[in-house]
């Protein structure tokens, strides 16, 4: 296996962007991926995209030959290949473009994710991301997808005693870190009493307890180590790589209160680079909901089940704090694009491993990690970056 | 949601169709082709079964910002439900004060309306659940007693 | 005999009060009340239609008596709600009471007596041995348009009748039907609500053919008012049936079991059927019941019936009146709400 890095990065701004298109957002930030990894198309010798709901939001499906034609990628025949799992759309498709590098197929791979979320009708967008849960026997059934994710945060009440104060810690933590990020969707501070006061959207899940559908793109370009030094100085390591699956109904689980998809992803990415938790200094996480960043947490074994809550409200995770999570803003505050997601959470990483974080600069950031997943973790893909 | 797509499911959404494994005695819902337990060894093993329809609540949330199509019941109870026979599945609960249900109340199933595939479209019929006992409505409704025949 | 095997009942467990009903239109709720004898009706909830109530009745009947959808070779659904302009209600119920293949099925329409006709056709095809049981249906979840009279009292709520010659509960001894063109009531295709001829639904409808179906019922069995312990009518209204079961020459005792309306409106189609559930979930061997459903447009069936040692076989712990207590009372946004009568602009 070959050491994979990545040598480019890539981002629009996520929210409401009206003015654009799937493929105006897949171009742009495509365009700064390549411009930033100083590649020329003919380098490129595959595409993989990120995308979980162009068929259903844009009654377009082969967004890759989409995205490759746009891009300006046709003339050289370049593969390209959509990956779909739900939110972890853009972590699964960078783990394509790893896997195919690793593996000695291919050297150099752009990794794009785009989702246009708002062409649709709130509640049309609304269905689309109870799509990631099980159609027939949970969203049909009447469960939205923050129902779901209100049962896992009751039993998780239930079980361990999380408060309220704790997960509004989660979201007005992530609104601090995206006050410093200029391309969040919310780049403003947000106290834990508006998230308690925010309305009832699932109980005990409120509204400020929910990440947006946004629009939003973003890109990385990856390459074989050894070849990365002809492109770049500033190469960041993909050193741990987990993938794993759990039941797409939440009610087949046997604890409503974990997601195990994601504590085994990260188990196989600690090992197959012989970390542990202690060793990273900042992780993005997928908080779709408060609840699965506290979870997450938990799975991952930053904290022992059912402690991190406690930890976020002390203020563990914020910049400055122990383990800073979620500087980007997190889903939440950053904006959430399901297939762009993944890989904005790993253009973070990169970005404060290379130390181009600005304000909300980690200081000393050397090991990151990237926690992404879809529906109610059916799909966990964790990536442990480093700077070289 | 096309036409045969539901038809097909009728059975399992009408009845509660669900599958026993002869091999580990477990039961499915809905049905399976074999017991993910055993895997492959359990095919064949597997025999159709009707769920006598009671069970108990797991967890529940009271669903404010109503799923589409759901938008009559705002607000309305979701549910983890699991049957007697050990199997868990998500359900509407109606007929009730949704914030009254909680863990560990028993409930029945019910024959209702899901859904329809748009106003001219078909009507889909399934499984819905409803609290075995009522919890207790406190003022006495006078007006009945007043009744002259 | 041929006659019944099992019965099933179903009533929603939501109701509104007349007063409420008033208020929202500025009128004497109280008034209304009295001059109708209509003190709440039921209402069904969002995800409750025709379908959904004749399957709960029907299951109902099936487990009383433990029957399976093998024991089950016909069933007639009569409504003038059915969901569905063309597509059978009964194929749904006999899918959800896994009766399919091997029956015969159909809806029917007479407004307010088609389940009676039903009943009628399963009698017929058990007499001439095409069919061991048969199951008649009657439901209905009409409505009166917002404001009109009808609107105080048109309701939701079916039951199910098995009809067979094994393990009789009830013999039906005789039936006959009284049948004229009488416009007194109609809903033309497409419309959303029923109209009426107003007071014409009384006098020239509803009278004329209740009281002559009563009087030739009582003539073909050669009964009269006293040898009967109860009677159920079609009940439009809480007042119409007590004065025509008073001018038949019957008393208050004979009629009240069987008189539902007073607390949950007009159910249509399925008045008598839940009239008669009432009588059954108290009925004794012996007891004589006499029942006269009316259909607008017009006409009306009855029935002489006498209840057998066997009804005490059955399992009658679930009752129309413990249906009727737990009946939960919703304002009239809520009613509004459920039964679709907010206008939702443009529809998906």
């Amino acid at each position: 296996m070959r050491d994979v890095s990545i040598i480019g990065i890539g981002i629009t701004k996520f929210g409401e962007l009206w003015e654009k298109s799937l493929r105006q957002l897949g171009l742009e930030t495509g365009l700064s991926a390549i411009n930033d990894a100083g590649i020329t198309s003919t380098d490129i010798d595959a595409l993989y995209i990120g995308n979980m709901a162009a068929g259903s939001t844009l009654q377009q499906e082969h967004v890759s030959a989409l995205m490759a034609d746009y891009c300006g990628l046709t003339n050289n025949h370049v593969p390209a290949t959509r990956v779909e799992a739900a939110s972890a759309s853009g972590g699964l498709a960078i783990r394509q473009a790893y896997m195919a590098i690793a593996g000695g197929f291919i050297d150099i791979a752009v990794v794009g994710g785009a989702e246009k979320m708002t062409d649709v009708s709130d509640s049309e967008s609304s269905y689309t991301v109870s799509m990631g849960s099980d159609e027939q026997w949970e969203s049909k059934a009447g469960a939205t997808f923050a129902s779901l994710h209100a049962m896992i945060a009751q039993s998780h009440i239930d079980e361990y005693g999380t408060t309220r104060e704790e997960m509004s810690a989660v979201s007005s933590k992530n609104h601090f870190h995206a006050s410093m990020n200029p391309m969040a969707q919310f780049p403003f501070k947000l106290s834990p009493e508006a998230v308690s006061n925010s309305g009832m959207v699932s109980s005990p899940l409120r509204m400020l307890d929910c990440a947006p559908n946004s629009d939003g793109a973003a890109a990385v370009v990856l390459c074989a180590s050894d070849k990365s030094s002809k492109y770049t100085k500033k190469a960041i390591k993909i050193i741990g790589s987990g993938q794993a699956s759990d039941t797409l109904s939440l009610h087949h689980r046997k604890y409503l209160n974990r997601m195990p998809a994601i504590g085994i992803a990260a188990k196989r990415a600690f090992e197959s680079c012989n970390k542990k938790p202690s060793d990273l200094d900042l992780i993005e996480v997928h908080d779709n909901f408060t609840i699965s960043e506290i979870i997450a947490l938990e799975e991952i074994g930053i904290f022992k089940r059912g402690e991190a809550g406690a930890k976020i409200l002390e203020g563990e995770t914020k910049i400055g704090g122990k383990i800073p999570v979620n500087t980007s803003g997190g889903l939440k505050a950053r904006g959430h694009a399901p297939g762009a997601t993944g890989i904005a959470q790993v253009v973070e990483i990169v970005q404060q491993l290379r130390g181009e974080a600005g304000d909300r600069q980690v200081k000393n950031a050397k090991i990151g990690m990237v926690e992404n997943h879809g529906g109610t973790a059916a799909t966990a893909v964790v990536h442990i970056l480093e700077g070289e | 949601m096309s036409v045969p797509r539901f038809w097909r499911e009728l059975d399992t959404r009408y009845n509660l169709i669900g599958s026993y494994c002869k091999l580990t005695k477990k039961y499915h819902f809905p049905k399976r082709s074999f017991d993910p337990d055993v895997g492959r060894e359990s095919i064949g093993t597997m025999e159709d079964y009707q769920f006598k329809g009671t069970g108990e609540i797991i967890n529940c949330t009271v669903v404010h910002q109503a799923q589409t199509g759901y938008e009559m019941f705002g607000p309305y109870c979701m549910a983890i439900i699991k049957l007697d026979e050990g199997p868990k599945l998500t359900s509407q609960i109606v007929d009730c004060e949704p914030k009254t249900v909680k863990p560990g109340m028993k409930v029945k199933s019910v024959f209702r309306k899901l859904g329809e595939d748009s106003e001219s479209g078909i009507l889909h019929y399934g499984t819905k659940f409803i609290l075995k006992e009522i919890p207790q409505i406190e003022d006495e409704d006078e007006s009945l007693s007043n009744i002259e025949l | 005999m041929n006659g019944i095997v099992s019965y099933g009942a179903y009533v929603p467990g939501y109701k509104i009060e007349t007063g409420e009903i008033a208020s929202v239109w500025g009128a004497d709720g109280s008034a209304w009340a009295k001059n109708l004898n209509v003190y709440s009706k039921s209402v069904p909830g969002p995800d409750e239609d025709v379908i959904t109530i004749a399957v709960e009745a029907t299951r109902q009947a099936m487990k009383r008596a433990k029957l399976t959808g093998d024991d089950i070779e016909a069933i007639y659904t009569g409504s003038e709600s059915h969901p569905y302009a063309v597509k059978p209600t009964s194929t749904i119920v006999a899918e959800a009471i896994r009766a399919t293949p091997n029956l015969t099925a159909a809806d029917f329409e007479f407004a307010c007596k088609a389940g009676t006709a039903a009943i009628q056709t399963c009698l017929g095809m058990v007499g001439h041995k095409q069919i061991k049981n048969g199951i008649a249906i009657g439901v209905d979840t009409s409505q009166g348009a917002p404001g009109d009279a009808l609107e105080y009292s048109a309701s939701a709520g079916g039951g199910a009748l098995i009809i067979g010659r094994e393990k009789v509960i009830a013999n039906i001894n005789h039936t006959t039907s009284y049948t004229t063109d009488t416009p007194d009531f109609w809903r033309r295709e497409g419309q959303k609500y029923p109209r009426h001829g107003g007071r014409f639904t009384g006098k020239p409808a509803f009278f004329k053919h209740v009281m002559n179906c009563g009087v030739l019922i009582m003539e073909k069995a050669g009964t009269k008012p006293e040898d009967y312990d109860y009677i159920v009518t079609h009940q439009p209204n809480g007042k119409f049936p007590i004065r025509a079961a008073k001018s038949l020459g019957f008393t208050q005792e004979q009629f009240e079991t069987g008189l539902l309306t007073p607390k949950i409106g007009n159910t249509y189609s399925g008045a008598v059927f839940l009239g008669l559930s009432a009588i059954l979930d108290i009925a004794k061997p012996g007891d004589r019941i006499l029942a006269v459903a009316y259909g607008s447009g017009a006409g009306s069936d009855g029935f002489d019936i006498t209840v057998t040692d066997e009804i005490m076989d059955i399992d009658r712990s679930e009752t129309v009146e413990s249906m009727i207590s737990r009946m939960e009372i919703v304002n009239y946004a809520t009613y509004a709400k459920f039964r679709g009568k907010l206008n939702m602009g443009v529809t998906k």
